[in-house]
């Protein structure tokens, strides 16, 4: 056999053609799927665009106050002063005689100095828009851009604590799933542990420990959100060990652990994946609940959730703009990003017997 | 005898994918007779299962039927039939039969509701009418303590009898014509026996028509009056069953009843149908290989032995109880170099637990294995480690034990990677293509997906995978039962030839008796987790001594001659 083997030289054997990888077939299914592409492309744009705020390119400036305070948007027009309408203000305003105090006030001497210092001092307070493309905040800041440079927090928010999420989860479930017996009994404590106490209470203990942050946001929504992932890998990672093509690879001297991560991990990413995209929008929204409820990102920062909260005061005032743009942001996203994942998990998970 | 059933210019394909469409049953004609059988015949893919299922029309959604197709009943198109008209129809006048009973029974409901539910929905009897009557049936298909079985579920009741109420429902309308799809295929061979004589019974009393899907022409010579030959969906012979099988006029017929391993003769290779579709020999005939294959010599000395091999399997019953499960008792046997081993056995007789034990894929629960001077099972995993590539298994369902995930080439090369065959990965490749050669598939297999092959092309890649390893022993767990007949009889040829190439020695676990008194030299017959009896395969055959094996022998279904 050797003989017959080596005489096979490299050189002489003409390179067949790569056939289409499972990920190259994956991409044709999604390519037919129109509700799959449109949501890609959604995503995509706004992938894009949070890499443009990350660079400064978009919406550097959002908390610089460019209008007036609560500023309508365009599309609505200015705000027409009250000025006129208001019977009260029209009243102060034709009552108030301006009253000399200068004989009583002893600093009145002093009024003319300051007014000649202040003079020398150059204020340039840049005039102030009526309106913004989707109106401002109670500051004047562009709504617009705000819910940009948000989306970017947000974002990278939910993806990053999906992907610690993924990573506990799936090395957790794919240890109990594989080893199983008393390593198993023990990551199946730790689980039900984490899960008899409520989500929230637990987000809330981590809080008070580890303090505000993003980085915070992103370990505490990673902590608490693996249970799910673990669960689901832990089950196909038991349906898998037993698989013949498993068997086959014990029966060539594979080891464990080539087993668990290259024979076995490849044929349930597509779970995993899955899993991960709604672990992105579910922690997403996971965000701005924590935000809204001021354990998220710092004050100096903005995201969907930070923009929601303040949006609750302004809204008594009848400026609902700040709402409308973090809602339309989020629910677009979201949206699209859970139907970009159901035409994944179609894509990915063929019958491919 | 007129036709009960005529088919006519059968269509059907299948829509895939937008665009896609697949042609599975090309204008097929045939008849089913009045209170006869009429086989249809062919392997996976022939599209026998369509055709029938056709004629009641339980065809997946994405299935188009051609417009000019004609399925007449009772001087009706049942194709043009309202859904509520042939509603009516499945289940009182045609009614069918599944292959796997498992699966084809609720698992929720009792067997005895399950039958009644037909009865009710058909003949709206009364519930005292319809409990003597689901009785009446229970005992008519042969399951014994009718009376406590009605209530049983379906797990506490074997395959054999869970076959047996399934044709219970199907006959509890006194339909006209049953179709049996494959209703032996899942069961061992014994039960087979007892399924095919009730099927044979209740034909002859009831007086319906029987129309039986099978790929086994064994099973159909014994069973039918007309044979329909099926292949790539179209007919290619159709008539009695005795000129079927005396006389077959397609070539088709002929490999197909000649690439099946006989009991009588044992020549050196298998005919396959290429023989036959695209004849070699002299004036257009297949050269069929006369010369009959030899017994090796036996060597003093064994290659391999095992020594009392046990495994228990503890099940927990309750808090504290556990029952002790023996899947394998006692078995202690040699095994000398380049000679076959058969085990044979039916399902639950342990002999898939002993190929396991035997490469310690499964931990023995005592027992040793002596292999080059050492006891493998003592060895620690470390030193198994240049044992394993010694001792080699193929396993039984070539679509499972290939990695969906990994590219033929890495699937050849991981072993060599392992055990730190050839120099380079370039080495390491060009062996992977020589393999690929020599288990004859095309180069351009090395960088597809196993989806892309067939059952027997994966088999021959499971194969190519263990020859770089140049294993001493290789184990074949059913390796070629899930296979069609005629890629059964290419995947024989090539284990033989592999055999004699490379010195291998083999431990043929199966089923399939025609198939390990073809393979093997010495046998091991099974049951229960015991060896019931030993010796050589020709000895076995011949003159069996255990009640068992004369049992499991005279099962074997022995196609139209022995029925005659």
């Amino acid at each position: 056999m050797s003989a017959d083997l080596t005489a096979v030289s490299a050189a002489a054997v003409p390179m067949p053609e790569r056939s289409p990888g499972v990920w190259k077939a994956a991409w044709r299914r999604l390519k037919n799927d129109r509700v799959g592409m449109v949501s890609l492309v959604i995503v995509l744009a706004f992938l894009l665009l949070i890499i443009a705020a990350a660079l400064r390119l978009v919406a550097a400036d959002w908390q610089k106050e460019v209008g007036v305070p609560n500023a309508p948007p365009t599309f609505m027009g200015p705000r027409v002063e009250a000025v006129t309408n208001d019977p009260l203000s029209a009243m102060v305003a034709k009552d108030a005689k301006p009253v000399d105090l200068s004989d009583i006030d002893p600093l009145a001497p002093k009024y003319k100095e300051w007014e000649e210092r202040a003079a020398k001092i150059q204020i340039s307070d840049p005039p102030k828009a009526d309106t913004l493309p989707f109106g401002g905040d109670r500051l004047g800041r562009d709504v617009l851009a705000k819910a940009i440079k948000g989306a970017e927090i947000s974002i990278f928010v939910g993806m990053f604590a999906a992907v610690v999420a993924t990573l506990i989860g799936t090395l957790l479930g794919a240890l109990g799933g594989y080893i199983g017996g008393k390593v198993g009994d023990f990551l199946e404590w730790v689980y039900n542990v984490f899960t008899s106490i409520p989500d929230i209470l637990l987000i809330f203990a981590f809080a008070a420990v580890f303090g505000r942050g993003i980085t915070t946001v992103v370990l505490i929504l990673g902590l608490v959100g693996w249970t799910g992932m673990y669960r689901q890998v832990r089950a196909e990672y038991i349906k898998h060990r037993s698989r013949e093509y498993v068997r086959a690879a014990e029966a060539i001297g594979v080891s464990h652990f080539q087993r668990m991560f290259v024979h076995i991990l490849p044929n349930v990413s597509h779970v995993v994946l899955v899993r991960m995209s709604l672990l992105v929008v579910g922690f997403i929204k996971a965000e701005v609940i924590l935000s809204f409820l001021g354990l998220g990102v710092p004050v100096d920062q903005v995201s969907w959730g930070t923009m929601l909260s303040e949006a609750q005061a302004e809204l008594v005032l009848g400026h609902w703009w700040q709402l409308a743009a973090a809602t339309l942001f989020m629910a677009t996203f979201v949206t699209a990003f859970a139907l970009f994942t159901d035409a994944l998990r179609d894509a990915l998970d063929p019958k491919l017997r | 005898m007129s036709n009960l059933v005529s088919v006519r210019d059968l269509r059907v394909s299948f829509r895939l994918g937008k665009t896609r469409v697949v042609e599975a049953v090309k204008g097929v004609s045939f008849d089913v007779p009045e209170n006869g059988t009429v086989a249809l015949v062919g392997e996976s893919g022939s599209g026998k299962s369509v055709s029938a299922m056709s004629i009641v029309r339980l065809l997946p959604e994405n299935a188009i039927v051609g417009e000019a197709s004609r399925v007449e009943f009772g001087g009706r198109n049942l194709l043009a039939e309202p859904v509520d008209v042939l509603r009516a129809i499945r289940g009182k006048d045609i009614s069918v039969v599944f292959q796997e009973p498992m699966t084809s029974l609720n698992p929720v409901f009792t067997v005895g509701d399950q039958i009644a539910e037909v009865l009710q929905l058909h003949l709206g009897l009364s519930r005292k009418q319809t409990a003597d009557r689901v009785l009446e049936l229970m005992n008519e298909v042969g399951i014994p303590h009718a009376k406590e079985r009605v209530n049983a579920y379906p797990h506490e009741l074997s395959g054999g009898q869970q076959q047996r109420v399934m044709i219970a429902i199907a006959i509890a309308c006194e339909p006209k014509l049953l179709i049996a799809d494959e209703p032996t295929t899942a069961l061992d061979v014994t039960v087979q026996r007892q399924i095919l004589d009730l099927i044979a019974k209740l034909q002859a009393k009831h007086r319906m028509s029987v129309l039986f899907i099978s790929h086994d022409l064994g099973v159909v010579g014994e069973i039918a009056d007309r044979v329909v030959v099926m292949r790539d969906g179209q007919v290619r012979e159709s008539g009695d069953v005795a000129t079927i099988f005396a006389a077959p006029q397609d070539a088709y017929t002929k490999a197909l009843l000649a690439c099946r391993p006989r009991l009588d003769v044992k020549p050196k290779r298998l005919p396959v149908i290429d023989d036959f579709m695209k004849p070699a020999g002299a004036n257009g005939l297949p050269i069929v290989v006369t010369e009959q294959r030899v017994a090796r010599a036996t060597e003093e000395t064994p290659l391999i032995e095992a020594i009392g091999l046990r495994k228990e399997y503890r099940l927990k019953t309750g808090l504290f109880a556990r029952k002790t499960v023996e899947a394998v008792k006692e078995a202690s046997f040699r095994i000398a170099r380049g000679r076959t081993l058969g085990v044979v056995g039916e399902s639950g007789s342990g002999k898939t637990t002993v190929g396991m034990l035997l490469m310690r894929l499964i931990d023995a629960t005592a027992g040793q294995v002596m292999y080059d001077g050492r006891d493998l099972l003592s060895l620690t995993a470390a030193e198994m480690m240049a044992y394993r590539r010694k001792i080699q298994i193929i396993f039984q369902n070539p679509y499972a034990s290939l990695n969906p995930r990994f590219t033929v080439g890495q699937i050849l090369t991981e072993p060599m990677k392992i055990h730190g065959i050839g120099a380079s990965d370039d080495d390491r490749f060009s062996q992977a293509v020589a393999s690929i050669k020599r288990v004859g598939l095309p180069v351009d297999a090395i960088h597809k997906y196993p989806h892309e092959f067939s059952g027997g092309q994966r088999q021959r890649i499971a194969i190519a995978r263990i020859l770089s390893m140049k294993p001493e022993i290789l184990i074949c767990d059913e390796s070629v039962s899930a296979l069609d007949v005629s890629v059964q009889a290419t995947v024989l040829n090539l284990l033989l030839d592999l055999q004699d190439e490379f010195g291998m020695t083999y431990v043929f676990i199966s089923h399939d008796l025609a198939v390990v008194k073809y393979m093997a030299d010495d046998m091991l017959v099974m049951s229960k987790g015991e060896i019931v009896e030993r010796g050589l395969s020709e000895a076995i055959y011949e003159n069996p001594q255990h009640d068992y094996t004369k049992k499991l022998l005279g099962s074997i279904p022995r196609g139209y001659q022995a029925a005659a």
